[in-house]
């Protein structure tokens, strides 16, 4: 690992970059499977009742599935600063912070694609399972199994969006070197002080580890599906 | 339905384009783009001076508000007219690498170090102020950023051969000098800055700034900028006529003068002090 890191500091100058790769991936991570849990379940709950208003909230759905990030960035700082309504749970300026305002920005997104896919797939599904005398629960279950590729695809797009985000970052965690600095936020610094060719650099490392990642979600879910089909 | 969204839409946009036009209506000569510090337009100084230089001469300035060091990189890539920044060392090698015609010296400001105040009491001595954060390990805000600030605050830690980042509490924003301040705000810490960003922070911030002036007056603390054309010869599609008139009209003693008084009104002292001529 010191290895790495020695390799990664000798390529890049002081901007922190082997920090920044850790942090970059810890947010990613935590905010996209918070966004998950909430995302899917309100996206499939909001399918499952009827309400009064419904499409409106639905619309509402979809306006903030493109939210500007920098504005829930804003709002976030406002909610978390030291003279903010949650100033005393000290976020700002920390990874948790962070996480917070990503979620807030992927939740919807994921709950949108969720639900989309769902108001498309579960009447068919319902009635197949109604037939079967499947309990509720059973019900849900079989739900989510016959949309685990969308499902799947709507989790990609959220950890997409995760590790791409720049302004919302910023605001909160204030890309504070080696601490809250993320890729995209050391880039952004990067191109400040003029030396493009290492933010170029920096943007490519971030892609190639994207696509690793990808290449490694689509492994397990052939593995799954392979074992599935027995 | 569709035919009433289509002309919705077409109005919408037919107003903008109006709105286009009328701007594009006020006669000038054309456009002088200028990479300058961040100090400069967040104290809006050339918010100030711009309709000024327009009325004067017909040039229109525009300026992209960037770190010293990226303001340079700009100029040596011949993206900008003219630069205005505060770092001597740096300006003369632009000029001496061919990049500037010549460094003309416009004004100065001086940097000040803010914090609460407690337990750092007010000083004119730099040294004790940088040697106390140190020792005591009180937490500080770096620019971090390789800005014209930044640099300064390089070079005193390095003139009082000190090391900041054995201070755990030490920290770098890589952001411009609002944002840091905010964040020194913010977190209470100590935080090097210009004395007309801080003014004007502690002024219009919505949330005011804390942070209190708790070093002043050293006379290593002053902050000289300067002008420079970008080389016509190596970049000949610059506006080389607009910055030699820009040069020579914030040179000029009326808007030596304008710049002197320029602050003086809104936060009660003036955000910079115009040398222009001097061998600073």
């Amino acid at each position: 690992m010191n290895y790495l890191e020695e390799l990664i500091s000798s390529i890049f100058t002081d901007v922190g970059v082997y920090d920044a790769i850790k942090v970059t991936f810890q947010m990613a991570v935590w905010s996209t499977l918070l966004s998950s849990v909430f995302g899917i379940s309100l996206g499939l709950a909001l399918e499952r009742n009827h309400f009064p208003g419904k499409r409106i909230v639905i619309r509402i759905n979809r306006t903030l599935m493109g939210v500007p990030p920098v504005v829930v960035g804003l709002f976030v700082y406002m909610l978390i600063m030291r003279r903010g309504p949650l100033g005393f749970l000290n976020l700002l300026f920390t990874i948790r912070g962070m996480i917070l305002a990503q979620t807030l920005i992927i939740t919807p997104i994921i709950c949108g694609m969720t639900y989309s896919y769902a108001a498309k797939a579960a009447p068919e599904i319902r009635v197949f399972a109604k037939t079967m005398g499947a309990s509720r629960r059973q019900t849900e279950v079989l739900m989510l199994k016959e949309m685990k590729y969308e499902l799947y695809f709507a989790v990609i797009t959220g950890f997409g969006r995760s590790i791409s985000e720049v302004g919302a970052v910023m605001l909160v965690g204030g890309n504070i070197k080696g601490n809250t600095r993320t890729m995209t936020t050391a880039i952004a610094l990067l191109k400040s002080q003029g030396i493009f060719h290492e933010g170029m650099a920096l943007g490519v490392l971030l892609l190639v580890m994207a696509f690793l990642i990808q290449s490694l979600a689509d492994f397990f879910r052939k593995e799954a599906e392979f074992h599935e089909n027995y | 339905m569709k035919k009433r969204a289509a002309l919705l839409l077409s109005i919408l946009m037919g107003l903008s384009a109006a709105g286009v036009c009328s701007v594009q209506a006020a006669e000038e000569k054309g456009e002088l783009m200028m990479a300058t510090t961040t100090s400069t337009a967040d104290t809006g100084l050339l918010d100030y001076l711009a309709p000024l230089f327009l009325e004067d001469t017909g040039w229109e300035l525009k300026w992209d508000a960037v770190g010293t060091g990226e303001a340079l990189k700009m100029g040596e890539n011949g993206d900008v007219d003219i630069v205005l920044v505060h770092a001597k060392a740096s300006e003369e090698e632009f000029v001496a690498n061919g990049y500037g015609v010549e460094r003309f010296p416009v004004m100065y400001n001086d940097f000040i170090i803010v914090g609460p105040e407690e337990p750092i009491a007010h000083t004119d001595d730099v040294e004790a102020a940088f040697k106390q954060i140190t020792d005591d390990k009180l937490p500080f805000v770096s620019r971090g950023d390789d800005s014209g600030t930044d640099k300064k605050e390089k070079k005193i830690w390095s003139t009082l051969e000190l090391d900041p980042t054995v201070n755990e509490n030490y920290v770098e924003s890589g952001q411009g000098m609002g944002a840091t301040l905010t964040m020194a705000d913010e977190k209470q810490a100590y935080c090097l800055t210009d004395r007309g960003t801080y003014l004007k922070m502690k002024k219009d911030a919505d949330i005011a700034l804390e942070l209190e002036i708790v070093c002043e007056g050293a006379k290593d603390l002053l902050n000289q900028y300067g002008v420079i054309a970008v080389n016509p010869e190596k970049y000949p599609e610059v506006n080389n006529e607009a910055a030699n008139e820009f040069i020579e009209w914030i040179c000029s003693e009326d808007v030596q003068k304008l710049i002197g008084e320029y602050g003086v009104e809104e936060y009660g002292q003036a955000l910079f002090t115009p040398n222009a001529g001097t061998e600073n």
